[in-house]
């Protein structure tokens, strides 16, 4: 773990008076698996979407690999490696699996302002390795409308795999999958490269502690604290931030699929 | 799997001509893509079928002014012209999901351009094509910029107002255009030097152009570039965040679409040998954009279908029922909106009961 990839410094972004996301500082190192998590609420998604560009700033710097990136607009930082599964599925409807993968697969093998047809062979190939990986081979020519919601959340992991990110964003990827599907999506997650550093955003803590390398909570906006899986768990504010005093037992004893919305 | 996709398709069988006709000319829909060989000989057969289809589609146009009277070779004639422009609005309508009402002024510059060219230095047809195309081209270089920067509702407006600026200028710049009595006494075309004097050779002229016209917009949908268009049309966010820039390939689509439109243009303006003001305006943006969606959006070949629907109406049928043409039109459309959602591309589908992702 080298020099931080993500750079966060001083971060916030308001909605009038609310603060959704206030001063967030936070560095992530290549390399990382780290996790976000924090009560609905907490400004993770916000958070994400500061990280990309698709809401702008309202104070602060995010800084990418050494550069300064608050001023570039989305599909540059898209093109500087930062790579994203949305909350909520956003997938090209009208079309198949395969085609899906393909347009971000294609970004990245040069023919995309090709004005005649192609074979694609390299993107093709790539798109097929990546369909294994999140068990969708079978579903390639498949029209995405077709699809369960528990696939459409694997097809979203290929989506962002597929634009080859150093920077992969995750939020909520497990989001609605059955037991064996998110397994397979931690274990899929597990076997990336030290190349791709990896923020998650995620409720199933089964998730959160397979994957994560240190952890972040986040509360109305606000870092709570930065620190190892272990140090997390252990922590008293963290656990008065998600249950209110009195219940410290929940991250110890860890019960299953713990959902943390204060509802 | 690769048997399932085996097994939908094969009932597509018994109904091949409507079957082929979607997976050969639109962007392969599901199954079409299944990696499996049983997926990849259906493809096969269903490529043969296609070919098949379109060589006797070929002869059959190609064979029309043996068969058919002067005045019915020339109104095919214009269906072509007007099929060729419908599948370039198509581009912009269905494949990238702009939908303009100016589309028309780039058809209007193109039949301009062309007509001046044949009136004031050569009707050589290729040189006045040509001409329209770059022209329609540049029209829409200059004023797509603007418009491709706004979505939806605005992007309508904005086309809009763009199609009437280019009527307005053409009326109103009469010693250029001939304001409203229209460009007037454009010279018969020619190929290689010789005048096209009978309607069979002008119709051969047409054919050849419109059919390169349209195999360059094939080209270009089914591209990958095309298929940024689709993505950008199903999933504008989505694609930024994958590092695609909208805006460069909206403006681009919108260029190319322009060009074919100006070629379209310049065909109409050596096939009628005469242009109108009216030929730029929003009556026939619109027309054609009810062709768009009356043939199927996105299909490329459902727009020339509904093309050639409202040629007929408009110019066959219409002067029959004492100028109530565009009544018949309306109704037509009304009834193709409640009947056929894709258009006549999407009956094919509904026959096999495949309608269910209509996107509501």
């Amino acid at each position: 773990m080298s020099a931080p990839l993500l750079s966060l410094s001083g971060v916030s972004r308001a909605y009038g008076a609310l603060k959704a996301v206030d001063d967030v500082t936070l560095d992530v190192p290549a390399g990382a698996r780290h996790a976000l998590i924090g009560p609905n609420g907490a400004g993770k998604s916000t958070l994400f979407k500061l990280v990309t560009g698709s809401v702008p700033v309202t104070a602060g710097t995010v800084g990418l690999d050494g550069h300064d990136v608050t001023r570039l607009p989305e599909h540059q930082r898209a093109r500087r490696g930062i790579s994203q599964t949305l909350q909520h599925s956003s997938l090209f409807l009208s079309q198949t699996v395969e085609q899906n993968v393909l347009l971000a697969a294609q970004r990245r093998h040069g023919t995309r302002r090709s004005l005649v047809p192609r074979r694609q062979t390299a993107a093709r190939d790539r798109v097929r390795a990546l369909l294994d990986d999140v068990g969708l081979a079978a579903r390639a020519g498949t029209s995405v409308a077709a699809l369960s919601h528990g696939e459409r959340r694997q097809l979203e992991v290929a989506v962002a795999l597929a634009c080859e990110p150093t920077l992969l964003l995750l939020d909520e990827p497990a989001a609605g999958m059955s037991p064996a599907e998110s397994a397979r999506l931690v274990g899929l997650l597990r076997s990336l490269p030290e190349s791709v550093t990896v923020v998650i955003v995620e409720h199933d803590l089964d998730v959160v502690f397979a994957l994560a390398t240190s952890v972040t909570v986040l509360h109305l906006g606000r870092v709570l604290l930065t620190g190892t899986p272990d140090e997390v768990r252990a922590s008293t504010a963290v656990q008065e931030a998600y249950l209110g005093t009195g219940r410290e037992s929940l991250f110890l004893d860890h019960p299953g699929p713990a959902h943390l919305e204060v509802s | 799997m690769s048997e399932l996709a085996g097994q939908r398709s094969s009932p597509g069988a018994p109904a091949p001509r409507t079957g082929e006709a979607t997976g050969g000319v639109a962007p392969p829909s599901s199954g079409a893509t299944a990696p499996a060989p049983s997926g990849r000989r259906d493809r096969g057969r269903r490529r043969l079928v296609t070919a098949v289809l379109a060589v006797a589609l070929l002869a059959a146009l190609a064979a029309v002014p043996l068969f058919v009277d002067p005045f019915g070779t020339n109104t095919i004639s214009r269906i072509l012209v007007f099929a060729l422009f419908a599948t370039s609005l198509d581009l912009l309508v269905g494949i990238t999901g702009l939908p303009s009402l100016g589309h028309a002024a780039y058809f209007g510059i193109g039949a301009y351009a062309a007509g001046l060219v044949a009136l004031h230095w050569t009707s050589e047809g290729v040189v006045a094509v040509l001409v329209a195309a770059a022209a329609g081209a540049t029209a829409a270089v200059a004023t797509g910029w603007l418009a491709v920067r706004s979505g939806g509702v605005f992007f309508l407006m904005l086309t809009l107002a763009i199609g009437e600026l280019v009527h307005q200028l053409a009326q109103s710049l009469s010693s250029v255009t001939g304001g409203s009595n229209g460009l007037f006494g454009i010279p018969s075309v020619r190929v290689a030097g010789t005048p096209l004097t009978l309607p069979g050779y002008v119709y051969w002229f047409v054919l050849v152009v419109a059919l390169l016209g349209a195999a360059g917009l094939w080209l270009v949908a089914s591209s990958p570039f095309g298929a940024v268009l689709r993505g950008i049309r199903d999933n504008e966010p989505r694609m930024r965040s994958l590092g695609y820039s909208p805006f460069r390939y909206k403006y681009a689509a919108f260029a190319i679409a322009g060009a074919f439109a100006g070629l379209a243009g310049g065909l109409f303006a050596l096939v009628v040998r005469i242009v109108n003001p009216a030929d730029a305006g929003f009556t026939t943006s619109a027309l054609f954009l009810l062709a768009v969606v009356l043939g199927g959006a996105g299909t490329l070949w459902g727009p020339a279908l509904g093309a050639a629907v409202v040629v007929l109406v408009r110019d066959t049928f219409g002067p029959t029922l004492d100028g109530h043409g565009p009544l018949l039109l309306g109704l037509v459309f009304v009834v193709a909106v409640y009947v056929l959602p894709r258009g006549v591309a999407g009956l094919g589908g509904l026959l096999r009961g495949r309608n269910r992702e209509v996107p509501s």
